[in-house]
């Protein structure tokens, strides 16, 4: 035990006298800025695609853009993330000759990743609800998006709010690897403590207590949120 | 008022509806009956165009349906449909499902308006001669008070004004289709198809329905109902189609039908159900 405390003595000089501490806020607000406007990006990309996806029209334009929709969920479900940042850090961005911080291409990369995995949710929330809910507003002479933004994607949003927040819980531990690119996260800042004095025991672990910490609060508020919204469809008040 | 001229329906090569002709006249309580798989909610749903009809026509007030597709929303609000799981909007209160389509076709109304006065105001700017705006008799405020007031009546002539603010998941069957059949009163429909509005119930809650629709039927509501209740459909049907294999097999008054049916598929259906 006095070994461990040797150890972590040498920690809590790396991270507070020599000022890791800083470089651990930046990335814990690196971490939390690519998952949060990943997430946003994701939701908005995977909402359009759903409801392109399930709309029942069969014209040409429709066709094509469902095709376009399937082809892009396949494309980013199917290679690693860390790939898609490589490829669009070294590859892509060079080739249209654009300059992006790192920051920047993970928020991008992420959020197009995360629209991949969104879309497929948000469709299959929107195929769980009562096919007989979306009839009846049509029956009424509500039209297709009326009866879809009022009726449906509320219902399908609540069936899904559990999901949504695994992913958001899933984008976070996937920013581990936005070094790879040279963005600064939690694994970057605590990697520098550690070689400060080659002693990496006692940092990794608190770099695995603050991830676990994170989706421990994470997960609570998604229950939290899911018992508020569960609570509309009990109330009794007759 | 309603006039189907040679309607057919097929999924792939299924014919699913052959050749339906008939005319619906004002005030008309017309049973459509029939073994299961004959078509008779495809005929209901191609009426409304819930399904796109492979080929015939539907004349509704005069006008082709089949011809003026983009309009079918308006169409819809003139033509109420009760289904058999009565399809209750579960995110809303039972007031708000009443109230939903009222309210959002006339605040469109009033804002596509309000668009309009807009751009004649904008091209004033540049007119000699104004155009006159088009007078607006209300605002958004009266218009949802005048509709909740129009929903309240109607869950009072259902004794149900104490259920206003609930979700429909707290109700009972009966319940739920006595709300779905006002909700679709609300939007004055000219006809109201009924799909099995008693098929899901439970035997105690078909009576308050059944009495429901039978009141409606007496103010004079034309309608259309696919229903299994023979009893009811002899009772309050002015006219009786049954539906055999995508055709209409016989099409006559309940007297006639259910006392002296001419087809023997009629008579062999008739049988069958009276021995259950
Ligand atoms: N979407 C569909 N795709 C393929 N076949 C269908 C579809 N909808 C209905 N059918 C078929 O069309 C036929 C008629 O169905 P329909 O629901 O109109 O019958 P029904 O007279 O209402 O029967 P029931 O008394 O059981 O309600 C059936 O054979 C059914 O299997
Ligand atoms: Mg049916």
């Amino acid at each position: 035990m006095d070994n461990f405390s040797i150890k972590f003595e040498k920690f809590w000089q790396a991270f507070y006298t020599h000022n890791g501490y800083a470089r651990v806020v930046v990335g814990l607000k690196n971490t939390m800025l690519i998952a949060i406007f990943g997430l946003i990006i994701g939701i908005v990309i995977g909402t359009a695609i759903a409801g392109t996806l399930v709309h029942p029209a069969k014209s040409r334009l429709s066709r094509f853009l469902k095709a376009f929709c399937n082809f892009y969920v396949g494309l980013f479900r199917g290679s690693p993330i860390v790939v898609q940042l490589l490829v669009t850090y070294y590859v892509v961005l060079p080739i249209l000759q654009i300059n992006m911080s790192s920051l920047k291409v993970c928020i991008l990369v992420f959020g197009l990743n995360s629209g991949a995995y969104v879309s497929e949710i948000m469709r299959g929330g929107i195929l769980s609800v009562d096919p007989g809910q979306m009839e009846a507003g049509r029956a009424l002479g509500l039209g297709y998006g009326v009866s879809m933004g009022k009726i449906v994607v509320p219902q399908a949003v609540k069936n899904i709010l559990p999901t949504i927040g695994n992913e958001f819980i899933s984008l976070i531990k996937e920013t581990s690897v936005v070094s790879f690119v040279g963005a600064i996260d939690l694994y970057v800042a605590f990697n520098y403590i550690g070689t400060n004095n080659y002693e990496y025991m006692v940092p990794y672990l608190f770099m695995a207590l603050i991830y676990i910490v994170l989706v421990l609060i994470i997960s609570s508020l998604v229950k939290a949120m899911e018992r508020s919204l569960g609570k509309s469809d009990r109330s009794h008040q007759a | 008022m309603i006039e189907v001229i040679k309607l057919n329906k097929n999924y792939g090569d299924l014919k699913v509806l052959q050749d339906i002709s008939f005319t619906v006249e004002k005030g008309e309580k017309i049973a459509i009956i029939g073994p299961s798989g004959s078509g008779k909610s495809t005929l209901l749903r191609c009426l409304n165009f819930m399904e796109e009809a492979s080929s015939g026509s539907i004349i509704f007030e005069g006008i082709n349906l089949t011809e003026q597709k983009a309009k079918l929303d308006l169409h819809r609000q003139k033509m109420g449909m009760v289904f058999q799981q009565f399809n209750l909007f579960n995110n809303k209160t039972v007031l708000e499902n009443i109230m939903m389509a009222p309210l959002h076709i006339r605040l469109s109304k009033l804002r596509k308006t309000r668009w309009q006065n807009f751009f004649i105001k904008t091209g004033n700017f540049f007119r000699k001669n104004k155009k006159s705006l088009i007078e607006l008799d209300t605002d958004a405020a009266s218009i949802k008070e005048e509709v909740r007031g129009q929903a309240l009546k109607l869950l009072q002539k259902i004794g149900l004004e104490d259920k206003k603010d609930v979700y429909p998941s707290t109700l009972s069957g009966g319940q739920k289709q006595r709300i779905a059949i006002i909700r679709s009163l609300a939007m004055n429909p000219k006809v109201i198809l009924f799909d099995e509005p008693t098929s899901s119930l439970d035997p105690e809650m078909v009576g308050e329905v059944l009495d429901l629709i039978r009141s409606l039927a007496d103010e004079g509501m034309t309608m259309l109902i696919v229903t299994h209740e023979m009893g009811f459909a002899k009772e309050v049907a002015s006219r009786v189609l049954f539906m055999d294999e995508g055709r209409i097999a016989e099409d006559s008054s309940p007297e006639q039908i259910f006392s002296n049916p001419q087809n023997p598929r009629t008579r062999e259906f008739l049988s069958k159900v009276k021995a259950m």
